[in-house]
């Protein structure tokens, strides 16, 4: 059956399929990440702020975010992300953001939606206790969150943001749909110019469900760490 | 901003000859309904077998059932769809092959299965963690009444897993919604796709994908009010959700 | 708001590049004098004009015409550098992104005409060409009307998927039209038997069979969905200084004789990456539009 198929092809093409597609697809999701763990810390510190209104505007973002297809996002702020950066520089014409700025803005901001209920999550599985304490022996609120609460919530949380991480890893595949060359890109430039669609697509695929499956496996192991320390 | 708005665009007749460009986003938004369904049903049907197996006292159906879920979850649901569509019918015979490559729909059915398999692997996990957060009291008493394993299942765990699970469900659900917009990389013109062309045809970006995302927003505010109608109709009482 | 702040951060690095000091320029070529860059978007198999070769990169037709833009533009400017950034575009991102400033010359196979410059300008025509369709021989479809109740497959976002949309719906032929993401993603539908045919500029399509495993078993066909319509290089609409220059540039190429030694290297000679040779002599359109170049949309100011 796999007579007619030709698998020099992947070793043709593997500088080009790991140097800049996987570098591409790591240093996405790493930024998205760690972008939108901030983003997203910021947004659930927001909804749990006591202030209603920065709370509907945290709770709107995140229900909006949540609301729509990934590939829709995309979209979105490639055309967009130019028009915003105009808007908030003042610049007479559009800015010139680039496919991986571009990206990498799409994923922070539609990441945060989902990490910022993490977080939250965290946050609010924290004992009352804690930043009472806290505010009793003089902290403001800035230093209890950073000293106190959110490390632990961070630390609590931390399988559950790996595990988002790696659905991150995955869903960066969707660049895809902008021509940009990520490993998927890349793999799918080759298999369309040499017409080795089955190929490429079947190496792909082992590609990612191997990094997934040593990295979820890994997220198990920590988990199990963790859970014994608490 | 240089960039011409044209809101009356929606009310002008698409290139396609069926209407306007709103009657184009609306059978887009149809076929994202459609697909939606149908993925979810697959979804339902193979998540629960995969999410029992997980739960029986057999370590060799333990096995399938965390395999499934590795194999569904480990890979993007983009690579799994090429998968389905590019990959599967060049390995099968070439009569069948043939045969498959050239079903009318082809770019409908391979995203429905392939979002309803990828869906599955969740739903699986989420009924297992509901079955197991049965007391186990309730397995024994209906061993104890002399039920057998699938008399079990059927009238005692899965009735109470499914209504425990249904606020996960339901954003599950919304999750299988939102990931048919993925097939637009097999050819399927959803609503995501609809807005993509209808931005090629008439140029007008933003407010193509200003509908498309009011009509995802709409959607997921009736799927949101039907699941908690539903959730109260279902809740179990004595437990926090019932009354 | 910290949102709006966060964007202000990403978009900081863009903004930081290059020193002020442009007096008097305007639009694109002052951004170009500022960051001391120009972004060219081009594609990834619309062969022989903007293709990627063998280590990827993008090479072609269109691609050389752009070159030589730039170095004119690098005089016209007096910079000492000019850095050129690549851009992939398909056929549906190209005018979104010309539009929202990503891209500053779109060099490829876009089909200038009078519904797309009221979104974006082109300078002077560079290839002329009819949109046709490729099938395979043994499913025998020896007209446009063969294609009836079939699987026909286009690439989003182009003239030629906008002509079988009203084909389609002018002769109810109840076609069930794909839309692909480029080019060789469209063929290949083709190849695999997805589709029974691929409409496309015709050159295009002989450029993708050509290249392809076999052959022979395609044929293109005679039925045309359109006239011979001009490709362009696409600019922003409504920058006058930008195109003054680019059609300038242009304009000497193609009288000055080296349009037509581009034009050979990439039509009638072996290109890479599998060296092929096209053998599509300059058409007599051609030589006369590069004799008196023209940025017109009108196919009938071609003749």
């Amino acid at each position: 059956m796999f007579s007619s198929f030709d698998f020099d092809v992947i070793r043709r093409s593997l500088p080009y399929l790991f140097y800049e597609g996987m570098t591409f697809t790591l240093t996405l999701t790493a930024l998205s990440a760690f972008g939108g763990l901030v983003f997203g810390t910021l947004i659930a510190l927001m909804r749990l702020s006591g202030y209603r209104l920065l709370g509907r505007v945290a709770g709107l973002y995140v229900d909006f975010m949540r609301s729509l297809p990934l590939v829709l996002v995309i979209f979105w702020f490639y055309f967009l992300v130019p028009y915003i950066g105009q808007w908030l520089t003042g610049a007479s014409r559009p800015i010139k953001v680039g496919a991986f700025s571009s990206s990498l803005i799409t994923f922070i901001m539609f990441e945060a939606a989902y990490f910022s209920e993490i977080m939250r999550a965290g946050i609010q599985s924290i004992s009352r206790g804690q930043p009472a304490a806290a505010s009793a022996l003089g902290m403001t609120y800035s230093q209890t969150m950073r000293y106190v609460v959110l490390p632990q919530a961070f630390r609590n949380m931390l399988p559950v943001l790996l595990t988002q991480t790696i659905v991150l890893f995955q869903d960066t595949s969707l660049v895809y749909v902008l021509s940009i060359t990520d490993f998927l890109g890349a793999a799918s430039k080759v298999a369309q110019r040499d017409g080795r669609l089955v190929e490429m697509y079947l190496f792909a695929a082992v590609v990612y469900f191997t990094i997934s499956c040593i990295a979820s496996w890994s997220v198990r192991r920590l988990q199990a760490r963790i859970s014994i320390v608490r | 901003m240089n960039y011409n708005w044209n809101w009356g665009i929606f009310f002008q007749p698409n290139p396609m000859g069926t209407g306007t460009y709103l009657d184009m986003l609306l059978s887009g938004l149809w076929l994202t309904i459609k697909t939606a369904l149908l993925a979810w049903i697959i979804a339902l049907i193979c998540g629960s077998i995969v999410g029992v197996l997980r739960t029986l006292p057999s370590k060799t159906a333990e096995w399938i059932g965390f395999l499934y879920v590795e194999f569904f979850r480990n890979m993007p649901l983009l690579v799994q769809l090429f998968l389905w569509f590019f990959v599967l019918p060049e390995l099968l015979p070439r009569a069948i092959g043939l045969w498959l490559k050239q079903l009318p729909n082809a770019p409908f059915w391979t995203a429905a299965i392939g979002v309803g398999l990828f869906m599955s692997a969740r739903v699986a996990v989420q009924l297992a963690a509901g079955i197991s957060s049965l007391p186990r009291g309730q397995k024994q008493a209906a061993t104890a009444l002399g039920l057998t394993t699938v008399q079990t299942y059927r009238y005692v765990l899965l009735p109470m897993a499914f209504r425990i699970i249904l606020p996960p469900l339901t954003s599950e659900f919304l999750n299988t919604v939102k990931n048919t917009a993925v097939a637009i990389t097999i050819g399927l013109i959803e609503l995501t796709g609809q807005a993509r062309s209808m931005q090629e045809f008439s140029f007008q970006v933003f407010e193509a994908f200003t509908a498309a995302t009011l009509m995802y927003l709409l959607l997921n505010l009736v799927v949101v009010t039907a699941m908690r109608f539903l959730e109260r109709r279902v809740a179990i009482p004595g437990y926090i959700a019932g009354k | 708001m910290k949102r709006s702040y966060m964007i202000g951060l990403a978009l900081a690095g863009a903004l930081a590049a290059g020193p002020a000091g442009a007096q008097g320029l305007t639009g694109t070529l002052k951004n170009i004098k500022e960051t001391g860059t120009i972004t060219i978007g081009h594609r990834d198999s619309s062969i022989p004009f903007s293709y990627l070769d063998d280590n990827q990169k993008p090479i072609g037709y269109a691609m050389d015409i752009c070159m030589k833009i730039v170095d004119a533009i690098k005089k016209e400017l007096k910079l000492d550098k000019l850095e050129v950034k690549l851009n992939p575009v398909t056929s549906a991102t190209r005018i979104p992104l010309m539009a929202n400033g990503t891209i500053d010359l779109e060099c490829g196979s876009t089909t200038n005409n009078a519904e797309r410059q009221k979104q974006v300008w082109f300078t002077n025509t560079h290839f002329l060409t009819a949109s046709r369709y490729v099938s395979k021989k043994s499913s025998k479809i020896g007209k446009i009307d063969d294609l009836k109740g079939k699987s026909v497959v286009s690439t989003a976002g182009t003239t030629n998927i906008k002509q079988l949309t009203a084909a389609n719906a002018e002769r109810g032929l109840n076609i069930n039209i794909i839309p692909a993401k480029d080019h060789a993603e469209a063929f290949l539908m083709v190849e695999t038997d997805r589709a029974v045919a691929f409409v496309m500029d015709d050159i295009l399509l002989s450029s993708l069979v050509a290249g392809s495993k076999a052959p022979g078993d395609y044929v293109i066909s005679k039925d045309a969905f359109s006239k011979p319509e001009p490709y362009g290089i696409m600019l922003r609409k409504d920058d006058t200084a930008f195109k003054k220059v680019v059609d300038a540039a242009t304009a000497a190429i193609y009288t000055g004789g080296e349009g037509q030694k581009i034009y050979d290297k990439w039509f009638t000679q072996k290109i890479p990456p599998k060296g092929l040779n096209l053998a599509t002599p300059i058409s007599k359109e051609l030589k006369n539009e590069f004799a008196k170049p023209s940025d017109s949309p009108d196919p009938d100011s071609y003749k």
